[in-house]
């Protein structure tokens, strides 16, 4: 078989009696497939006093379920090469893998299984606990980590659950218990909130059926998804430094509240975020921070814009001593790009460079897969790959302008600096702990 | 597969694939940080930052934008064997990617203000690597493993050679190693075989090409003791590493090598490239069921990569939070000293290797992962290489994984290595908020 995608993607939709929804892709450029099953049930949908329930979830929703034991999916994965990977955001949960086309039909039979069916066995819950900890205890000696989830806390507030970090915490892992794995499981894991996207080399006609056949009888419907609460705007700056004296590199996190993934305004603001901190090595924020300065390996902005307001972070790495000079640095990036707005040229060049990058956001079926998900997530359509070029060919200077202005500006930036204490004194002005 | 080589000795692959309007370009050199000498450790990757920054025809502000143009990413990496350049982008980009790597092997500046600029860039580089405590025992194990050859200094060089190196170290490395008989050229995806290799000849042929320079490696001599290095810094988790002397790609212990790191911590392929892709299949291997299902360890890594020569085995665990190192690495040891003595079920063999057939499969699932493995295997084992790795695992028997687990993970070969976390020293709560 020789399917290619040379000329856009071509994937077929169905939705199944029971409300699942399937696309199907087919590619031709290896004897494999991706199955991806997203689930709209991410971290938003836990109890608050939970945090990390949905994250542990994903840990252990794998580990057996009514009519298969925790060895009996060991064994049916690895025989086939097969790595089953379980990620949770803060809206999705996705199950995806990727297999030899001769292995489909066993694989998508286990997925379906574990999806529909997992039965949290006690002793697996305690294996994966003592994990998910000790994960826990790694991230909180990672100052990249320690940045980015104090950021999330400055931005969304420690209760919102864009600003919780996504594993919990060692309280709340140690609180989970079965029947809370059940009830959220019960509540998110339904035939409607399910949507299974299948590429590679596989027939898409065999597919679907194969999908309707392996989650054939499943019924039952969905409790109600929670609205995301209300996103602060923050008025005034933020910073917080976080100690760890042992580290040789600073971390730093500075960001902002953005916009909403179905927002109009969404290709506007992803043109602006490639200009500030993605173009090349890392837009305007790598040209300063590691070209002209030499201070960092890494100096770029990434947008996350979700179903509510989602963040833009800025993160660069940089020895203690030069935490506020690249503080400063950054806030001139933002400062001038929301003030002034980008240059004709940068346009061009980001938008000509975005709508040539659409092959090769494709390249892989994993990629195809994810993309697709997306679309069908946000309601883009099935031909998001085809209006791309068009959205990102409208998108004007007034437009990037406006989307600079409303994102950036240095008095509102919340900021976090996790590294050893040398930079606090650098960076925020006060004296050094005594050691 | 198409092959060629020009006058001026450089290699060049295609493999046409048109699956997606993509091309992707590789440039790979025969060099990395094991044919560096002592005082210039990490010169081939500082030379490998050099050549993102202008060359004659490239001025340095024009470097970035280029294959952007063409909606591409560009990168490159450096190793122990090699350094390359990649770029992937819409096929039309052909012509002006075979210019850019032309370019960066004839013409690169090497300003001296850039180069100073890059010094503090990749010490930052280093810095933020050792942030992270498990590559931090990576580097010291590594370095105790091996006393006379070159692979023992980490890629990235020590940090008083980043410190002391000048612009013409890097720049007499880089006019030595980057001539065209030492490197090839690899063009996957929608083009013409042909037409890369009219339009390579146009861009290529009037390079210069003088000798590839020969590889001066001293070899390591055989370990005769157990080794064992221990860091003890600030932290949170406990680390423990294993680094046994590996076959390199050529020996014959290599697949069965292999096999038998999948049978251990499961089979991850042979592509470097894609190797940050996650946890591979693991559930039922030796050392995942024997300690992370039994609470000892959370996570078990195995790495064995096909090099030049001999390099590493590297088994790496991370203690479950409140379980010592001196029982994990018991009962790690435990049961590789049981694989020792009675060998792996033909059970176990016959999944290492369906495994390792589909990991294969996996690792070529682009344009820019296919001319990865072709210019991987060319530069670090030669021509033929790539097409055998399928047959060869297949080849592979239970009695011959035995053999070299006894043989190559006997107690007296290895070097052990401890991460154990020091109490933090700061007091009460860890943020402050102004």
């Amino acid at each position: 078989m020789t399917t290619s995608v040379t000329s856009g993607l071509t994937p077929v939709r169905e939705v199944l009696a029971n409300g699942t929804v399937v696309i199907v892709q087919e590619t031709g450029f290896s004897p494999a497939v991706t199955i991806n099953c997203a689930f709209r049930a991410g971290s938003l949908d836990e109890p608050d006093d939970l945090p990390g329930l949905a994250w542990f979830l994903g840990r252990v929703i794998d580990r057996g379920t009514s009519t298969r034991s925790a060895d009996a999916i060991a064994e049916a994965l690895d025989d086939r090469g097969v790595a089953l990977r379980a990620t949770v955001n803060r809206h999705a949960v996705i199950l995806t893998c990727t297999c030899l086309s001769e292995d489909f039909d066993d694989i998508l039979d286990v997925l379906a299984d574990v999806a529909r069916d997992p039965a949290f066995p006690p002793d697996q819950i305690e294996k994966r606990r003592a994990e998910t900890i000790t994960l826990i205890r790694q991230d909180q000696d990672n100052p990249a980590m320690r940045a980015a989830e104090t950021l999330q806390q400055l931005l969304y507030g420690a209760a919102h659950p864009y600003g919780r970090p996504a594993k919990g915490t060692i309280d709340s892992v140690e609180r989970v218990q079965r029947e809370h794995l059940a009830a959220y499981h019960a509540s998110r894991f339904a035939p409607a909130t399910l949507s299974i996207a299948i590429v590679g080399d596989v027939r898409a006609e065999r597919a679907a059926a194969r999908v309707a056949q392996a989650f054939n009888g499943w019924s039952r419907s969905a409790g109600p998804s929670r609205e995301v609460p209300p996103v602060p705007r923050h008025t005034s700056r933020q910073q917080v430094m976080i100690e760890m004296p042992d580290k040789p590199q600073s971390d730093i996190a500075y960001g902002f509240t953005s916009i909403s993934r179905l927002d109009p305004a969404y290709c506007s603001h992803w043109v602006m975020n490639t200009i500030l901190g993605q173009f090349g090595l890392g837009g305007r924020l790598a040209d300063n921070i590691r070209e002209r300065q030499g201070m960092a390996y890494y100096a770029f902005s990434s947008f996350d814009p979700s179903l509510g307001p989602g963040p833009l972070v800025i993160r660069a790495g940089v020895d203690p001593n030069n935490v506020q000079r690249a503080i400063e640095a950054i806030d001139a990036e933002v400062g001038a790009l929301g003030r002034d707005g980008a240059t004709e040229k940068e346009l061009q060049e980001t938008r000509q460079f975005l709508i040539g990058s659409i092959p090769r956001m494709l390249e892989t079926n994993q990629s195809i897969a994810t993309f697709l998900q997306t679309a069908e997530f946000f309601g883009l359509g099935l031909d998001y790959d085809r209006q791309l070029p068009a959205l990102l060919r409208a998108v004007t200077l007034e437009d990037v302008r406006q989307a600079a202005a409303g994102v950036l500006d240095p008095s509102r930036a919340s900021v976090a600096v996790a590294g050893p204490a040398s930079a606090r004194s650098a960076s925020f002005g006060e004296a050094s702990p005594a050691s | 597969m198409r092959s060629a080589v020009l006058d001026n000795g450089l290699k060049i692959l295609i493999q046409e694939l048109h699956t997606a309007p993509l091309v992707s370009v590789w440039c790979w050199y025969r060099v990395g940080s094991g044919d560096e000498l002592p005082g210039r450790t990490g010169v081939s990757h500082w030379v490998e930052h050099m050549n993102f920054k202008g060359t004659t025809n490239i001025p340095r502000d024009e470097m970035k934008g280029i294959v952007e143009r063409f909606g591409g990413s560009w990168n490159g990496y450096t190793w122990i064997d090699q350094t390359t350049y990649v770029e992937t982008a819409g096929k039309d980009a052909l012509d002006t990617l075979l210019f850019i790597e032309a370019e960066r092997m004839a013409h690169g500046l090497y300003e001296p203000d850039e180069c100073e600029s890059e010094r503090t860039v990749i010490i930052s580089e280093l810095q933020g690597g050792e942030n992270d405590p498990d590559q931090l025992l990576d580097t010291e194990v590594t370095a105790t493993a091996f006393r006379a050859h070159p692979y023992r200094h980490p890629t990235i060089g020590w940090i008083n050679d980043l410190r002391s190196m000048s612009r013409d170290d890097l720049f007499g490395h880089y006019r030595r190693h980057y001539v065209p008989g030492n490197a090839t050229l690899v063009v996957a995806g929608d083009v013409d075989a042909d037409d890369v290799l009219r339009r390579a000849d146009k861009h290529f042929a009037g390079i210069d090409g003088g000798p590839p320079p020969p590889r001066l490696r001293p070899a390591e001599p055989h370990q005769i003791g157990e080794r064992r290095v221990l860091l003890e810094r600030e932290g949170t988790t406990a680390y423990l590493k294993f680094a046994w002397h590996a076959p390199a790609a050529h020996h014959e212990d290599f697949f069965p090598m292999l096999v038998l790191d999948a049978a251990l911590t499961g089979a991850k392929g042979l592509n470097i490239w894609s190797s940050f892709r996650g946890t591979p299949p693991q559930r039922r291997a030796r050392l995942y069921t024997s300690l992370v299902e039994r609470g000892l360890a959370s996570s078990v890594a195995g790495s064995l990569l096909p090099t030049s020569e001999p390099f590493l085995y590297n088994v790496s665990l991370t203690a479950m939070e409140g379980v010592s190192l001196s029982s994990l690495e018991e009962a790690a040891v435990r049961e590789i000293e049981r694989v020792r003595a009675q060998g792996l079920t033909e059970e176990e063999v016959a999944r290492a290797k369906r495994q390792l057939r589909a990991r294969l499969v996996f690792d070529t699932d682009s344009v820019t992962n296919v001319a990865h493995q072709l210019g991987y295997f060319e530069i670090v084992a030669g021509p033929g290489y790539f097409d055998t790795l399928a047959s060869r695992v297949r080849d592979v028997t239970a009695a011959q994984v035995a053999d070299v687990a006894a043989r190559r993970l006997a107690a007296e070969k290895r070097t052990v290595g401890w991460f154990r976390p020091a109490p933090s020293r700061v007091e009460g709560p860890l943020e402050r908020k102004e």
